[in-house]
């Protein structure tokens, strides 16, 4: 599904990621973890488009189209999408609003008919069930207001209405309590399927005690320098990072 | 050394076009309305044609306007073949309003011959008023715009022949808007004056609104002045749709004294015009007065917008709040200075001002400035102005939800603009104009030949 070769990006002038190969295939899940600074979230911000990460060298092909040929949107629509760790808030662009442009926007992508408001509201009211978010958040301004929490959930809404076929979670779990970790991740695992894959971003080892990883990755100065199973992220907890960046010295 | 001979000259030439046409300008008109001319002539030779240096329209320079117009003035109605009401049905569904047609500045008998209005409200030709009401007119009239204060005032005082008087008896409520319609009309460049005048009585109650629109290509001066009296615990509404096409300048007045517990609400939304010079002043004249006053404009190309306002707490317990919002394209320009004026004895007064701008272009450019002058210790003020882009943050977040760069943009624009039309109180009003900004920020209103109101069918 998705093919990572080589690939080295840049923020600000400064080289972050120096030669990440990564696969990731239909049904699974991968976590990619690493100490600050290591270049997880340039990783994620690069897989959905934004213009602020320059990528200097290497490939991603998503469902074997090169995916710099293509906007974020267009990602988007190819059925990628990115729950970020900071949702912006944007006021006066209400929830109602935005999601329906957003659905439709899909539908058009693939040929399908646009919703009405009706099928919208009842698609919106199951969603919302499902990932348990209340009621009254989607009555309000994009993320206006929201805390940190309610930010979170509706990252996860927002995945539940637009069924993406890879899921990026950047850092979805910092700053979330137990409770609402436990509706993100059961979020995350409701709509784990077969035909579908997630990446999980993440700091620490907490967030895989709801979601089981097939794979976990430690990134480390722009560079994957561990893959393994789940026993991995184990051992991080356990052993803290120090280890690697001695095995790396 | 030119710029100063050039000045002279319009100056001079419009002196002479006043002159020469003073018979037929105060024709039919009672002595005490032609004896504000000349103080007016006066106070426009003395003050000359606004410009850079004077500090009330430094962001509006007219001085080239006046100096390459040689526009026909309109002195007398002209009369059109066409019935206007036929070619301006502006008769929106759900939104039933008072018509009132204003065509190059003259009230339109014969397209106001068939509205009829609530009893006791008088809705007629100022000039007629004039003849027919000459006391209410006259205490008021040219009372709270003063032609020694503002060239613009002095201009539309000189030339003044005709416009709206609006009378709406003590205690009455006004179900339906009152809806004036100002349509420029002509086969050659013109310059037209219009004057009205409206009267709210205590505790009266309506909702009144001016369209401004152009039905021909042809260009325009429109000096606009409008002097409001609202009375006691009255709650009035005014809402402005400036959408002229872009060889129009719009030079507007609105003078506003509210008595004692009155409510005002003012909403000034630009579309479409050359020029745009909106000048508001309030004078808050009564305890527990509150005025809420908003506007937005949209432009592009070479489009100018400058609203300048002057809120005068005279009175202790008043409130005034202000919302400015423009959206800048293109190489279009925009102004806004906000003079608010708390007297010594306005204590517990409460004051706010924003104006926020969006910049969609390097070659936009906005002037924003707030004017504070307040003389006493017991008031609540705040100001802030903004002048930035669109957010890329925000514009990415929409972008990897799957919704286009075009369309994201458009989204987080309306948002910003939806802040002040959020405060249109008449809601089949407000969705109609949320329409059309939507529509103007996708550029499909282009064109004004019909009414802008009519845009969303």
């Amino acid at each position: 599904m998705l093919v990572i070769k080589d690939l080295y990006a840049k923020v600000e002038g400064k080289d972050i990621l120096k030669g990440i190969n990564l696969t990731v295939n239909a049904g699974e899940v991968h976590a990619i973890m690493g100490p600050n600074g290591s270049g997880k979230s340039t990783l994620a911000n690069v897989l959905a488009g934004n213009t602020n990460f320059e990528v200097t060298h290497g490939t991603i092909t998503f469902n074997g189209k090169n995916i710099f040929d293509m906007s974020p949107d267009v990602r988007a629509k190819e059925g990628l999408f990115l729950s970020f760790q900071y949702p912006v808030e944007i006021p006066g662009v209400s929830m109602v609003n935005f999601l329906k442009t957003a659905v439709n926007e899909h539908r058009k992508y693939r040929n399908e008919k646009e919703l009405s408001a009706g099928d919208f509201l009842k698609l919106m009211r199951e969603k919302k069930a499902m990932v348990q978010i209340d009621s009254q958040l989607t009555n309000r301004s994009v993320n206006e207001g929201f805390s940190g929490g309610e930010k979170k959930k509706n990252e996860i809404f927002q995945m539940a209405m637009l069924e993406p076929k890879l899921a990026i979670l950047d850092e979805t779990d910092s700053g979330l309590d137990i409770d609402a970790l436990r509706i993100v991740s059961n979020g995350v695992n409701m709509l784990k399927s077969p035909y579908n894959a997630t990446i999980l971003v993440t700091h620490y080892q907490r967030l895989l005690d709801y979601i089981v990883p097939d794979f976990v990755h430690v990134l480390y100065e722009g560079r994957i320098v561990k893959s393994a199973g789940k026993e991995l992220a184990f051992e991080l907890e356990e052993k803290g990072y120090d280890w690697i960046k001695k095995e790396q010295e | 050394m030119a710029e100063v001979l050039e000045k002279i000259t319009a100056v001079k030439r419009i002196s002479e076009i006043y002159d020469t046409n003073l018979a037929t300008i105060g024709e039919g008109l009672p002595g005490w309305v032609n004896q504000t001319r000349q103080p007016a002539l006066q106070a426009f030779q003395r003050m000359g044609i606004p410009g850079f240096r004077t500090e009330n329209y430094k962001y509006t320079d007219l001085t080239r306007l006046f100096d390459n117009e040689n526009f026909r003035r309109s002195f007398k109605p002209d009369d059109f073949e066409v019935n206007l009401n036929e070619v301006f049905s502006c008769d929106v569904p759900e939104f039933d309003t008072h018509l009132i047609l204003v065509v190059n500045g003259w009230y339109d008998e014969a397209g106001n011959r068939n509205t009829s209005f609530p009893e006791g409200v008088i809705v007629k030709s100022l000039r007629k008023a004039m003849v027919e009401n000459t006391e209410l007119i006259e205490k008021y009239y040219g009372k709270l715009a003063q032609s020694k204060e503002d060239p613009l005032t002095a201009m539309n005082t000189l030339f003044a022949q005709d416009g709206v008087f609006i009378y709406i008896p003590d205690n009455t409520h006004l179900a339906k808007p009152l809806q004036l319609i100002n349509i420029l009309r002509s086969e050659d460049d013109l310059y037209v004056t219009q004057r009205n005048l409206v009267i709210a009585g205590k505790n009266s109650q309506a909702r009144i609104m001016f369209c401004d629109h152009t039905l021909m290509p042809q260009q325009y001066i429109n000096n606009n002045l409008t002097e409001i009296e609202i009375g006691e615990d009255a709650v009035i509404d005014l809402y402005s749709i400036q959408n002229q096409h872009n060889k129009t300048a719009s030079l507007s007045g609105l003078y506003i004294r509210q008595a004692g517990g009155s409510q005002l609400v003012t909403n000034a939304i630009t579309l479409h015009g050359g020029i745009i010079r909106n000048n508001l002043r309030v004078l808050l004249d009564g305890e527990h007065a509150s005025a809420k006053i908003c506007g937005l404009a949209l432009s592009d190309k070479n489009q100018h917008v400058d609203n300048y306002t002057n809120i005068e707490h005279i009175r202790p317990n008043c409130q005034s709040d202000q919302l400015y919002k423009n959206i800048l394209d293109d190489s279009s320009t925009g102004g806004f200075t906000g003079r608010i004026h708390v007297l010594p004895h306005a204590v517990k007064t409460a004051a706010y001002q924003r104006n926020n701008n969006v910049l969609l272009t390097n070659a936009a450019k906005m002037n924003t400035k707030p004017q504070l002058v307040i003389d006493n210790d017991d008031v609540k003020c705040s100001h802030g102005a903004t002048v930035g882009r669109i957010n890329d943050e925000a514009l990415f977040y929409l972008q990897a939800r799957g919704i286009n760069e075009k369309e994201a943009r458009l989204m987080l624009m309306f948002a910003f603009a939806h802040e002040v039309l959020a405060e249109i109180k008449i809601e089949k009003l407000r969705d109609v104009i949320d329409k059309l900004v939507n529509k103007r920020l996708r550029g499909e209103v282009s064109k004004c030949h019909s009414c802008a109101m009519d845009c969303i069918r």
